[in-house]
């Protein structure tokens, strides 16, 4: 057998897994998203079912604290309007965020929630949010938008305070039907 | 491949034709040519990284901020790191490859040369890239050898020469392999079959396909991180629709064989000498290639033990969890096989030995930090502290490194054809080991303690071990200038090395060729019984 040549043929074959696993690389990107999807660690921008027990625990109180974030290329000013308040789980809760566009023409933005801590996250019913859908500002306005939620019952009893952090993301070309962001992993119970 | 035929006992010497100068270097196709280049650039490289290491160390030497700004700092374990894996351990390794997989199997070369020679000169320019990042505008980048998003799409454009580095890099490993699996499964001697090839051929052959089937998948991670930075690509940016935690599953995918990919030929190294040196052949040779081979495949997954905070799942959480520890079964095979082999043996302790043995004693150590991380709840408390730090040291330093050293001084004489100074040796092996567990032992209670990785200050009640740590950490670099001395001293002034100084060592290199080995070596192939 010609030395040479089988060389050649293991060079070859070699080469082939090597760029299969160059796309390999890109292939993990839809395959993850597939996983994440399949198991619902993507679902933060749909509202929750229903607390199943609305029964309201009088004997706790919880903290919650409002954090709210842009990311920097957004001219907008995000903010809770409340810091903070005290609430029994079970209790239907209704917050107020605001947000004042400052810049001179329309701009869409996305929230993605985050819990901290992240165990929180699966205890959060939301009935209604701004972060459900992409939301549009005219050049100067200013709005306020509600959250909706129940902290259930099941909530870990060491955790006293939890707080629940937005981060508003621009939405490339300003339409509101803009491309769905991903992302939120602190939901991943 | 050369002119030369017949019998190199003869004759060999007088038919070295090679241009003299740096021509030589430049085009040379010859393995042993190449494995000398692989070793000393290696060794650079290990020097450069070592000086940074010590910048990183005389910063930690006391809390609050004294020699580095803090992104000087993060530059600092940044290149650290990369240089370490990439120039400094895996090159080393390459090099031991090209030197001792032609002679072991009784080949005359390896299947491609003239590959052979862009694998390594693809090398330095890699690292000039790397060093040349710590010069523009912006730095070397400060993300951590891991180079996570979204901290890799805001850095300067020291990232995208880093970017570069490790595509160069990649490219040199994965020729390296494919020549290595081609040498091996071509080139044996007949007679020469895969079960009676030495344990170092065996655990190359492992590595090479581990790299080929990693590094492939970093070049593509690293190139979505270039096409995020500058092509309007989203895959890490969540702004745009991306996932940072992506870039960890498919960085991780990479970097745990990577872990391997280090360790295996360490592994091989440590299972030529210990037998050498305990006047036994290798204990449980079939159970060793298994256990390699069961290692290699394990190691495809377990990657998201580096991901516990991420937030997985925890089903997820769990099957790694277990999925790791049952790594611990194979490494056990091997670590009892190692000790087995010494047991009753006519041990003797020279430089070599002392480094196996110093690899097997810190290593298992190594080795079972290993498993306290791989428990998902202990995991979260110690993330990213210097608990983690000491693990990996313990398996990179004192495994890849010492066991690195100790094929050094195994096969000095015989690439050389001159003696160490045995004594220099030990010196260099005791100081090395004393400085060693000096800087990381004290660094699993920092980071029980709950010491932070990769911050350049720290709370003061940190500053005792601190100091432990960084005094041992110069100790420690200043005794590799004391292994660069031993080299240089061999190679200037060694005494005439034997045939077989070894008197335990039993593979072809030894048995079949004269010392120091001749340029061309098994034109024809030998005879094995």
């Amino acid at each position: 057998m010609n030395q040479a040549a089988a060389n050649r043929t293991i060079l070859i074959k070699l080469l082939v897994v090597a760029v299969g696993m160059f796309g390999f690389g890109y292939a993990l990107v839809p395959l993850y998203q597939k996983i994440c999807e399949v198991t619902g660690i993507y679902d933060v921008e749909k509202a929750s079912a229903a607390p199943a027990n609305t029964q309201v625990d009088e004997s706790r109180l919880v903290t919650l604290e409002f954090d709210a974030n842009i990311r920097s290329d957004l001219p907008w000013r995000f903010r809770p309007l409340q810091t903070s308040v005290k609430v029994h789980p079970g209790q239907l809760v209704q917050v107020m965020y605001e947000v004042h566009n400052r810049s001179d023409q329309a701009v869409a933005g996305q929230a993605i929630p985050s819990y901290g801590p992240q165990v929180a996250g699966q205890y959060f019913r939301k009935l209604d949010c701004f972060c459900f859908s992409t939301q549009t500002f005219a050049a100067g306005e200013v709005r306020q938008m509600p959250v909706v939620f129940v902290i259930e019952r099941g909530l870990p009893r060491d955790v006293n305070t939890v707080t629940l952090s937005y981060t508003f993301f621009k939405v490339e070309g300003a339409a509101p039907s803009a491309a769905r962001p991903r992302g939120d992993r602190s939901a991943a119970g | 491949m050369s002119a030369v035929i017949g019998h190199e006992h003869d004759h060999a010497h007088g038919h070295d034709h090679y241009p003299g100068g740096l021509m030589r270097w430049v085009k040379t196709t010859n393995h042993k040519d190449i494995g000398t280049m692989y070793l000393w650039f290696s060794f650079v490289m290990f020097l450069t990284g070592g000086f940074m290491a010590m910048v990183i160390r005389a910063e930690l030497f006391a809390p609050g901020m004294q020699v580095v700004d803090p992104e000087v700092f993060n530059q600092m374990t940044t290149l650290h790191g990369l240089i370490m894996v990439f120039g400094a351990i895996m090159p080393a390794f390459v090099g031991f490859a090209n030197w001792l997989i032609p002679m072991q199997i009784g080949a005359p070369d390896m299947a491609f040369p003239r590959m052979n020679n862009w694998s390594f000169w693809l090398l330095p320019p890699a690292a000039l890239l790397l060093m040349l990042s710590l010069f523009v505008p912006g730095g070397a980048p400060g993300v951590g050898w891991t180079m996570y998003a979204p901290l890799t799409v805001q850095q300067g454009m020291g990232m995208d020469l880093t970017i570069f580095a490790v595509h160069i890099l990649g490219m040199s490993s994965i020729m390296g392999s494919i020549n290595i699996i081609t040498t091996i499964l071509n080139l044996r001697a007949p007679g020469m079959t895969l079960m009676k090839m030495p344990l170092f051929v065996w655990t190359w052959l492992i590595t090479a396909y581990l790299l080929i089937a990693v590094m492939p998948v970093l070049a593509g991670a690293v190139t979505m991180t270039l096409t995020d930075r500058h092509f309007g690509t989203h895959f890490f940016n969540a702004a745009g629709g991306g996932d940072p935690v992506l870039f960890q599953h498919i960085f991780w995918f990479f970097g745990h064989p990577e872990v391997y990919i280090i360790a295996i030929p360490a592994f091989g190294v440590v299972s030529q000498v210990i037998p050498a040196f305990s006047r036994k052949p290798l204990f449980g040779y079939t159970s060793m290639v298994y256990a390699t081979t069961s290692i290699a495949i394990l190691s495809f997954v377990v990657w998201a033990h580096h991901m516990y905070t991420t937030g997985l799942p925890t089903t997820a959480q769990l099957y790694y969890m277990y999925a790791t520890m049952l790594i611990a079964v194979p490494t056990g095979v091997k670590v009892f096989n190692w000790v087995a082999t010494m047991w009753r043996g006519s041990l003797t302790f020279e430089t070599p030995m002392l480094f196996a043995i110093g690899f097997l004693f810190l290593f298992t150590i190594g080795g079972f930090s290993g498993l306290v991380l791989a428990i998902v709840p202990v995991d979260i408390q110690l993330q990213d502290t210097y608990y983690v730090v000491a693990h990996f040291h313990y398996v990179m330093v004192a495994g890849a490194l010492f066991s690195a050293f100790a094929g050094i001084y195994f096969w000095l004489p015989k690439w050389t054809g001159k003696m160490y100074d045995e004594t220099l040796g030990k010196w260099h092996f005791w100081l090395s080991m004393i400085f060693f567990n000096m800087i990381f032992f004290v660094q699993h209670f920092l980071g029980l303690a709950g010491m932070p990785r990769r911050i350049p200050d720290y709370s003061p009640q940190f500053t005792d071990f601190n100091m432990i740590s960084s005094i041992g950490a110069f100790g420690f670099g200043l005794s590799q200038l004391l292994f660069l001395y031993v080299v240089l001293k061999c190679i200037h002034s060694g005494e005439k090395a034997p045939q077989k100084p070894w008197e335990g060592a039993d593979s072809l290199e030894w048995t079949h060729l004269p010392t120091p080995a001749p340029y061309h070596s098994f034109e024809t192939p030998p005879t094995l019984k």
